[in-house]
């Protein structure tokens, strides 16, 4: 029997998941399963085509098709340097010594990244079926997971997912009925940034400080026990599944000619629309920033956007129009980065933004080499002091000068890469910086040396709920009275002007 | 036929000697859990089963934020003041919040041995930020008032 009534556009229909702003533009090639499948049940990730890329590799495919097809995509590394991952393989495949490791590095540290979380928790069998497939490439029979210990729930996920592959034949002896024979252990860090550089992370996984070494040579060539080692990042396994799947083409047609395929971002700071997104390369910064994100929240005008995390660079609003892709953005003065994108509104001051991931990448130095050790340190004495309105008109220079030596002296990435906030801040907003050391003022009201909370008159109506929040007791005044705030004792928390239900207290 | 050597030490083979040095971030993880943090006698201990000096592994201990040469509180409370948790005005006013409420600062465990308050580097949750960790829980999107209920929660737990 028909019904009579017929069916009506809801109003309140939950819209289409491909619908939404947020995931409209998306192309999900590393993030595909996350969210859809159970990652505790490998049934549901081998019901998604899970586990066939790695049969067709072993039993299709020779070696050298397989990092073919890898080095036909360009996929580049997508831990942040973006090297070709098939030159890798293809490397480490020529290496004579025996035996050969395989390294998935999951030492996520940047501050405002949580993709390889992700992919971790919500789709380790990707990562699993890319790293074997990458020792079947390379001929290796033993691989490494360096997750950080802060991942609880990312290793909880691993090890359940490492077990059941092993039950189902994925990983073990005579893989497929071949034989490649391939087994996998995870290893947990322990709270140590530097640790995400490929030679620290190898001395870690050898139970020793994560202190980086001199390169050459590269790990391809002696890496884990001084043996041939390929380390790539979370991201990039779990693309290479789909890549030796649907083919280079495929995958190269998503994106740009010289970066391919997609990029994730983590979408964080000043935005409407928090969380991570997978996009083509190639999407300009507005459009993942206004399209995707849903703009700057509270109608404030956005000021700048970093990506590439502590190590990489802040670009502005001019700069919006930048496509994103590992050339564009190290052109226009930021870095790729492991794909951390920090958006912050007017209401944030570039020199302490900048000092914020100095003093992350400095306090992260091991203190193996001294530009980076005592250069971090340097660094950041000149930017409290100019923070402080202490700055000297020389020290902007000091700055230029201290970040060369370290960018070019420096052992490893964390050092060479620990100026670039500064030197990108300084590039884009030298007015600012000028406004601190010149005129003792903070354009965006939020150096406290440089600040003063005021009472404005008018406005106050003696509440004196200020006056009892104020952690400092810098505020006095009776009861219906005008309050008053003594500079001398006011520590500059803000949390009057969060009370205050009058808006009667200002910066100046 | 290749000769085979008379006596094979360990320190003829590296790769043994290595495997067995890799244990090591593992060994002190399991110490730390049974003994709470690396005491002298915790480290003594995983130096013997290792045949690592005690230098040696001091000097890897120390390395890492995780190990703990310090008596640690029952529950380590760690904020973290990571740049998105910063800017939605976590970080320092959570910090200074806690520190507040269990009269300690940050590095420093009440004297109860109850709580240890830590700062920690990005806790990977910043698309819900501010966060906070206890021991091995992650709670997100962190408010003044969530923070005495977790405090008084735990409070009440043995």
């Amino acid at each position: 029997m028909e019904s009579p009534v017929q069916p009506q556009p809801n109003p309140l229909t939950i819209p289409s998941y491909t619908d939404l702003p947020f995931y409209r533009k998306q192309v999900r090639i590393a993030l595909r399963n996350c969210g859809i499948i159970n990652p505790e049940r490998i049934e549901e990730y081998i019901e998604r085509g899970g586990y066939l890329a790695l049969a067709k590799a072993v039993t299709e495919m020779t070696p050298d098709e397989v990092i073919g097809v890898m080095k036909d995509s360009k996929l580049r590394g997508r831990g942040g340097a973006g090297f070709v991952t098939g030159i890798k393989w293809e490397f480490a495949r020529r290496s004579p010594a025996k035996p050969k490791y395989v390294i998935c590095n999951a030492d996520e540290g940047d501050p405002g990244a949580f993709m390889d979380r992700s992919i971790l928790e919500g789709d380790p069998h990707s990562v699993i079926e890319g790293m074997a497939i990458a020792a079947y490439a390379i001929g290796s029979e033993e691989g490494y997971i360096y997750c950080r210990a802060e991942y609880p729930l990312a290793i909880a996920h691993l090890k359940i997912a490492i077990q059941q592959a092993r039950e189902f034949g994925f990983l073990g002896k005579n893989i497929f009925g071949t034989n490649f024979s391939f087994d996998l252990y995870i290893k947990e860090g322990a709270g140590a940034f530097v640790c995400g550089e490929e030679t620290a992370l190898m001395a870690s996984i050898e139970g020793r400080r994560g202190e980086p070494r001199p390169r050459p040579p590269f790990p391809a060539v002696s890496g884990l026990w001084n043996k041939p080692s390929n380390v790539n990042n979370v991201k990039s396994y779990a693309m290479t599944p789909q890549i030796i799947l649907n083919g280079a083409e495929w995958f190269a047609s998503i994106g740009t000619e010289s970066s391919p395929g997609t990029a994730i971002f983590a979408l964080t700071g000043k935005i409407n629309h928090t969380g991570l997104i997978e996009v083509p390369m190639g999407t300009t910064l507005r459009e993942i920033i206004y399209d995707i994100g849903g703009g700057i929240p509270g109608g404030k005008q956005f000021k700048a956007v970093q990506t590439g995390g502590p190590l990489g660079g802040c670009l502005p609003a001019e700069a919006l129009d930048t496509p994103v892709d590992f050339d564009s953005l190290v052109q226009a003065g930021a870095t790729m980065g492991s794909g951390g994108m920090i958006v912050v509104d007017e209401d944030t001051c570039m020199v302490e933004f900048a000092k914020y991931f100095l003093t992350f990448a400095s306090a992260e130095s091991c203190g193996k080499c001294v530009p980076c050790r005592i250069g971090g340190r340097r660094l950041l004495e000149v930017l409290t002091r100019i923070g402080n309105g202490e700055g000297k008109p020389e020290d902007l220079d000091e700055i230029e000068y201290i970040s060369r030596n370290m960018k070019e002296a420096s052992l490893c990435a964390l050092g060479q890469l620990t100026p670039g906030p500064v030197m990108a801040s300084l590039r884009f907003f030298r007015s600012e910086y000028e406004a601190h050391i010149y005129d003792k003022k903070c354009p965006a009201k939020v150096c406290r040396g440089l600040i003063t909370y005021k009472v404005i008159e008018e406005n106050c109506t003696g509440c004196m709920v200020c006056k009892r929040n104020c952690p400092a007791g810098a505020i006095s005044g009776e009861k219906r009275q005008v309050h008053y705030i003594d500079p001398n004792i006011c520590e500059r928390c803000g949390i009057c002007i969060e009370v205050c239900k009058f808006d009667a207290i200002m910066i100046e | 036929m290749v000769a085979t050597s008379p006596i094979t030490t360990q320190t003829d083979n590296p790769l043994q000697d290595g495997r067995k040095r890799a244990m090591l971030l593992a060994a002190l993880y399991i110490a730390q859990e049974q003994f709470g943090w690396l005491s002298e006698e915790a480290i003594q201990r995983v130096a013997e089963r290792l045949n690592l000096t005690v230098g040696q592994v001091k000097s890897t201990a120390s390395f890492y934020t995780m190990f703990k040469l310090q008596p640690q509180g029952k529950y380590r409370i760690q904020v973290c003041e990571g740049l998105s948790c910063y800017l939605v005005g976590g970080a320092e006013p959570i910090i200074n919040y806690i520190a507040e409420k269990l009269g300690i600062q940050p590095g420093e465990t009440t004297p109860d041995g109850k709580f240890t308050l830590e700062v920690v580097q990005c806790l990977a949750a910043c698309g819900t930020a501010p966060a906070v960790k206890v021991n091995d829980e992650l709670y997100e999107n962190m408010t003044f008032s969530a923070i005495d209920q977790l405090l008084e929660r735990l409070q009440q737990e043995n």
